[in-house]
């Protein structure tokens, strides 16, 4: 991990280069992460990767998270890593939903949030595609789309990876409600209906 | 008799004739699996061949998804742990460690040295236990059915030592967060010292199986090669990388638990073909059974977990004499404990590759998220160029050495 100034000065050498494109640096038990402008992130991601004293070549991994209460509400993550230093590094873009009211009202802007059917009309939030960069991330970029319905611009197969291609809704965001669904088992239907 | 055979030549001439007649450049798409024993599990493959050559390939996957992840948001968080076993259900120890690591991180909680070692012994005897189904169900695909046989024998003594010291076989529910739940039997260390012992020898015996086997070099001799490079741009980890001449362990890079204290080597291979990644893992065994026998040795007196009540279950016997334990309980039990907010990725070596876990904790007694970035996810990637222009009787032999277990790729 690049410990806290080391982080302070990644920061301070991307602002120098794209000023704008680092929101804040967080680190929180002893681990290291930038929270970038959504827009810039594959400019960061570049960056990252290619300056030579940096060098975190390693996507190990991509994912995403949804902080709903929060605004912006979508995170995606990227979990760099440089073998060389062993420092793993997080990049955090956060998106809001473009889908959401904006609360006009001066209500919360989600009182409706489970009422909302969640369909493919319905706009979703995007970023760029890092799959150029780090070809790992087609897979786990795919995976992120499938759950939380975040859409990568330049993806090569923009498409469900392991739910059924048919399937409606975003099941991993917190407003997508729990519940069961029902089971047509013959049993089922003579005693229940 | 004779007669017969002549016939019998005349006929398969005459369909190979026929067959040379039409064979043609045409692209055929073929459907494999879901269900196919040559596919370790439930992947679909759609493979692009040209007569007997893969030309294209795409794994489809998702058959086994079950939302663990979405389930786990919805427990608190010492019960997610029987959840995360049930990802790749033959490393079940290191889903734990990866997720129980990232919650001691989010709490600070350190783990006594005891339940360092103990945590240590379940994880390499585990390794061993990957492997071994790994050699067999691969070995088996070749053609070299006794092997299924030897490997799973010594893995019944795995087993039988995880039954000895968690009640089960698999999916143990050992680990909790702050240490392992019991302490390991007396006779344990006996049994487990003696298969500790016995393994290297019993891999020898697989070598001398395998390594002079005719077929099996052939089959895996040159097959299956991808650059070191591209490796680590599709984000492969673990063996598969070993095997290409990279020592990338994060046991030795961001030592954990109590690997920084033990002695042991990363294997590595030269060339990255199907053959170096079967050393790699058969070296890997006996490594790991080195450190069992390492852990056996230096196992520290002490208790086998924290003393912080707020996170950990009291004793039983305080139960009937202490009321403050006795509200600590009833806490745990109903509400679990609270974890203040935050994120933490946890990554560790499994069997596979880097097994990471992502915890968010939004100061409630729930997870807000919780994600495995699990090394047979990412490197399935790698596959299609594994088996490109190769038979796909190659394609077979390189998706048993790539080792996906399906319920990890697709959680």
């Amino acid at each position: 991990m690049p410990d806290a100034p080391g982080l302070e000065l990644i920061r301070g050498e991307i602002e120098r280069e794209r000023p704008g494109a680092v929101r804040a640096t967080s680190f929180d038990r002893e681990q290291a992460a930038l929270v970038v402008d959504p827009e810039q992130v594959l400019a960061v991601l570049t960056w990252l990767r290619e300056t030579p004293g940096q060098g975190y070549r390693f996507l190990s991994s991509l994912h995403a998270a949804d902080y709903l209460p929060a605004e912006p509400r979508f995170g995606i993550h990227y979990e760099l890593l440089n073998r060389d230093r062993v420092e793993r590094i997080r990049v955090k873009a956060m998106l809001s939903d473009p889908a959401a009211d904006d609360g006009a009202d001066g209500q919360s802007p989600r009182t409706d949030a489970l009422a909302r059917p969640q369909d493919s009309a319905q706009p979703l939030p995007s970023i760029d595609s890092c799959v150029e960069l780090f070809p790992t991330a087609e897979f786990q970029e795919r995976e992120v789309f499938d759950f939380f319905g975040i859409h990568f611009r330049g993806h090569p197969d923009m498409t469900r990876i392991l739910l059924p291609e048919d399937y409606v809704g975003w099941p991993q965001r917190r407003d997508f409600p729990v519940g069961g669904e029902p089971v047509t088992f013959t049993y089922n239907e003579r005693n229940y209906g | 008799m004779a007669e017969f055979e002549d016939a019998a030549a005349g006929v398969v001439a005459k369909l190979s004739g026929e067959l040379d007649e039409d064979r043609t450049t045409e692209v055929m798409t073929v459907n494999i699996g879901p269900h196919h024993p040559a596919t370790h599990g439930v992947l679909r493959l759609v493979v692009d061949l040209e007569g007997e050559v893969v030309r294209d390939l795409r794994p489809v996957i998702g058959y086994v998804h079950t939302g663990i992840e979405k389930s786990c948001e919805d427990k608190s968080y010492w019960k997610v742990i029987p959840f995360v076993e049930r990802m790749d259900y033959v490393s079940y120890f290191f889903q734990m460690q990866a997720y129980c690591g990232a919650v001691e991180q989010l709490v600070g909680l350190e783990i006594p040295p005891r339940a360092k070692y103990l945590r240590t012994l379940f994880l390499e005897l585990n390794r061993i236990h990957s492997h071994l189904v790994w050699l067999g169900t691969t070995a088996l695909d070749l053609g070299a059915i006794s092997m299924l046989w030897y490997c799973f024998r010594e893995r019944d003594r795995i087993l039988d030592l995880f039954e000895m010291a968690t009640g089960q076989r698999m999916h143990t529910r050992y680990f909790q967060v702050g240490g392992v739940i019991e302490d390991i039997p007396l006779g344990f260390e006996e049994k487990c010292r003696s298969f500790a012992e016995d393994m290297p020898v019993r891999v020898g015996q697989y070598e001398a199986l395998l390594d002079r086997n005719e077929v099996f070099l052939q089959r895996t001799k040159g097959v299956g090669i991808v650059s070191r490079e591209r490796l680590l741009d599709l984000g492969v980890s673990g063996p598969l990388l070993r095997a290409a001449g990279d020592p990338w362990d994060l046991r030795k890079a961001t030592p954990y638990l109590a690997y920084p204290e033990l002695d042991f080597k990363i294997p590595v291979g030269t060339v990255g073909d199907n053959y170096d990644r079967y050393r790699v893992r058969v070296a890997e065994m006996v490594e790991s059974s080195k450190i069992v026998a390492q852990c056996l040795d230096a196992l520290p007196e002490g208790p086998h977990i924290a003393d912080d009540r707020k996170y950990v279950l009291p004793p039983r016997s305080e139960l009937s004499t202490s009321m403050e334990s006795l509200i600590h309980h009833f806490k745990l039990v109903t509400e679990g404990f609270r974890v203040p907010a935050g994120e933490v990725y946890n990554a560790i070596e499994c069997p596979r590759g880097e097994l990471g876990c992502y915890v968010l904790a939004d100061g409630s007694s729930k997870p807000a998220r919780v994600h495995f970035r699990d090394p047979s996810f990412v490197n399935l990637q790698s596959f299609r160029e594994m088996a490109m222009d190769s038979y796909v009787a190659d394609m077979i032999c390189s998706l048993g050495m790539l080792d996906p277990i399906l319920g990890g790729v697709d959680r």
